[in-house]
């Protein structure tokens, strides 16, 4: 009877299970015999008398590429930890049972989170418009003497991208610091300040060792985000100017659908090496957190 | 010390955190505040950095309306984003309930493989996903805009945990008045876990309604219309860009998922952070 029941349970599972096969893992495995191939991905790379290495070596020659690669480590290094630091303290600040509004607050905090990434990278696109309103603000503040074209060079583009997707996840990775907090025991914080330790002791000792779990998982989906960006890049600056802000993502697309360029088998080296960057990157974070028991 | 008295001195030790936490209230909600008035205002006083309602309303809505197929688009990402919503969330949480009330160990450590497909990032799947769309004949439909995602460890996940503290009991108890396993999933596990649906529909729904790349892919009729997040980010296509219009056209994109948002925040909030226990 019950080795029964565990055979049916198979069935369960099996409609799910096939259907990650089939559109996940084969797709994968198939990017990677695509990325030996030609640019319509019907021969091998090797046919046209080109080494078998022949994509993935061009992607290091690529000066686009290259450029792509440094911004999505610069959003990574600069964009990250800011927004996980401020959303660490969000919800150290919102965890205090004696703040008012708190519900209040948090919504407004949480409330980015509920538009489209298109919708807010269009949004930030028209605020930092040169004709935008940051630049109508700034002048009448008396901050510039003249209006900056932010989106017109690659230091202030990218000041823009990371500002905008500070805005965007912030409240987001607060919601998971939050329910961790959640879990943890309000009395070790009152026997805290019972003890005589201030607001920033409790934060590193207390609040920051409980959360370390859910610091790696949020730095873990964070690191998975920014390599696979593309919407902001896309829709915020359109990767200019002169592809100086574009995200890796944004490169492959363009490369395996843009209009005139179309590289199957290059685009498919490409996004191979974003996998492998991911799953590097991935286990790092685990591994980090590991050993600090 | 008197009550009242504790109760100020905590509220004074406090006037730094609320001054820290209307900065970044504001500051998350002005963007979107900005975006209401800009979708009633004429692009001229956009630029002028007028922040007040205006009287353009309409004018922007008729504009809007001659230069994209706003409700094609609108009724596009409601049916597709519906569709993937009902059917990833049958078929995750039938697995959920597999993996967890069945399991042994051959089911844990398909459990584990499947986790591993979360790693896959989408820029990597679009190519050879879209050539087999194109063979199956899918491309610009539904199916072709569901199947890739309507099966996701992240999901399945989420059912597998929160099915952790099922009663096993009740499950015997069904059993014995002659309930078949797939009742006891029907009749038994989908009432008690609603909870778990509703965190789990709005996240898929929002989720959906939000996606850009694949849709951007799959869907490549030029004539018929797309969904939501690809006409407003045409709209900011052109060379000349009309802000009121943009401004509106992102309104419409964002007013279904900002009023589940309102509705269901505890849920949202459930839903992204998943598994957490």
């Amino acid at each position: 009877m019950e080795r029964k029941q565990k055979r049916i349970g198979w069935y369960f599972l099996l409609t799910a299970t096939a259907l990650i096969c089939v559109f996940s893992f084969f797709p994968m495995f198939s990017a990677l015999v695509t990325s030996f191939k030609n640019s319509t991905g019907a021969q091998w790379i090797t046919e046209s008398g080109k080494p078998w290495y022949y994509n993935y070596a061009r992607m290091f020659q690529d000066k686009t590429f290259m450029t792509t690669l440094k911004n999505t480590f610069l959003y990574l290094i600069i964009q990250v930890p800011i927004m996980l630091v401020f959303a660490i303290l969000l919800a150290q600040i919102l965890n205090n049972k004696d703040l008012k509004l708190r519900g209040f607050f948090r919504t407004c905090i949480f409330l980015p989170c509920a538009i489209s990434l298109v919708s807010y990278a269009l949004i930030f696109r028209s605020l930092f418009a040169t004709e935008g309103l940051v630049n109508s603000i700034l002048l009448a503040l008396g901050f510039i003497p003249a209006k900056i074209n932010w989106l017109g060079q690659t230091g202030t583009a990218r000041f823009v991208i990371i500002f905008a997707l500070v805005w965007r996840w912030t409240g987001y990775n607060m919601v998971f610091y939050l329910a961790g907090l959640q879990n943890l025991d309000y009395s070790v914080y009152e026997a805290a300040r019972i003890d005589g330790a201030n607001g920033w002791k409790t934060f590193w000792h207390i609040t920051v060792p409980q959360l370390r779990p859910v610091i790696i998982m949020t730095f873990i989906m964070s690191i998975n985000g920014t390599l696979q960006l593309f919407d902001e890049s896309v829709n915020l600056t359109n990767g200019g100017p002169a592809g100086t802000t574009m995200t890796m993502s944004h490169y492959i697309y363009n490369n395996a659908f843009g209009t005139g360029t179309a590289n199957f088998g290059y685009a498919s080296a490409m996004s191979f090496l974003v996998f492998i960057l991911v799953a590097i990157l991935a286990v790092i974070n685990l591994k980090v957190g590991d050993t600090r028991d | 010390m008197t009550e009242r008295k504790k109760m100020s001195a905590i509220q004074r030790r406090l006037i730094p955190s609320y001054i820290f936490l209307v900065i970044v209230a504001l500051f998350s909600v002005f963007p979107l505040y900005w975006m209401l008035t800009a979708a009633t205002n004429t692009t001229q006083e956009v630029a002028q950095g007028k922040i007040l309602f205006g009287a353009n309303l309409m004018v922007n809505f008729r504009n809007l309306l001659a230069s994209a197929k706003l409700w094609g688009a609108m009724g596009n990402s409601f049916f597709y984003a519906a569709a993937l919503t009902v059917l990833s969330l049958f078929i995750c949480s039938l697995a959920g309930y597999g993996f967890e009330l069945y399991h042994d160990k051959g089911k844990d450590i398909v459990f584990a493989i499947l986790l591993l497909a979360m790693m896959i990032p989408g820029v990597a799947t679009m190519i050879p996903l879209f050539k087999m769309m194109s063979k199956m004949h899918l491309l610009s439909t539904v199916w072709g805009f569901v199947l890739p995602t309507v099966a996701t460890p992240f999901m399945i996940m989420m059912f597998r945990q929160n099915s952790r503290n099922f009663p096993l009991e009740v499950m015997d108890a069904a059993r014995i008045d002659g309930l078949g396993e797939l009742a006891i999933f029907f009749r038994i596990y989908m009432p008690m876990m609603k909870s778990t649906y509703a965190a789990a529909a709005v996240i898929t729904f929002m989720n959906a309604w939000n996606s850009y790349l694949w849709p951007r892919v799959v869907l490549t009729d030029p004539n018929s219309a797309k969904t939501m997040p690809i006409l407003i980010a045409n709209l900011a296509g052109g060379y000349t860009i009309d802000y009121g219009v943009l401004m509106l056209g992102v309104l419409f994109c964002s007013l279904p998922t900002v009023i589940v948002f309102f509705i269901l925040q505890k849920q949202f909030a459930q839903g992204i952070t998943g598994a957490i226990k």
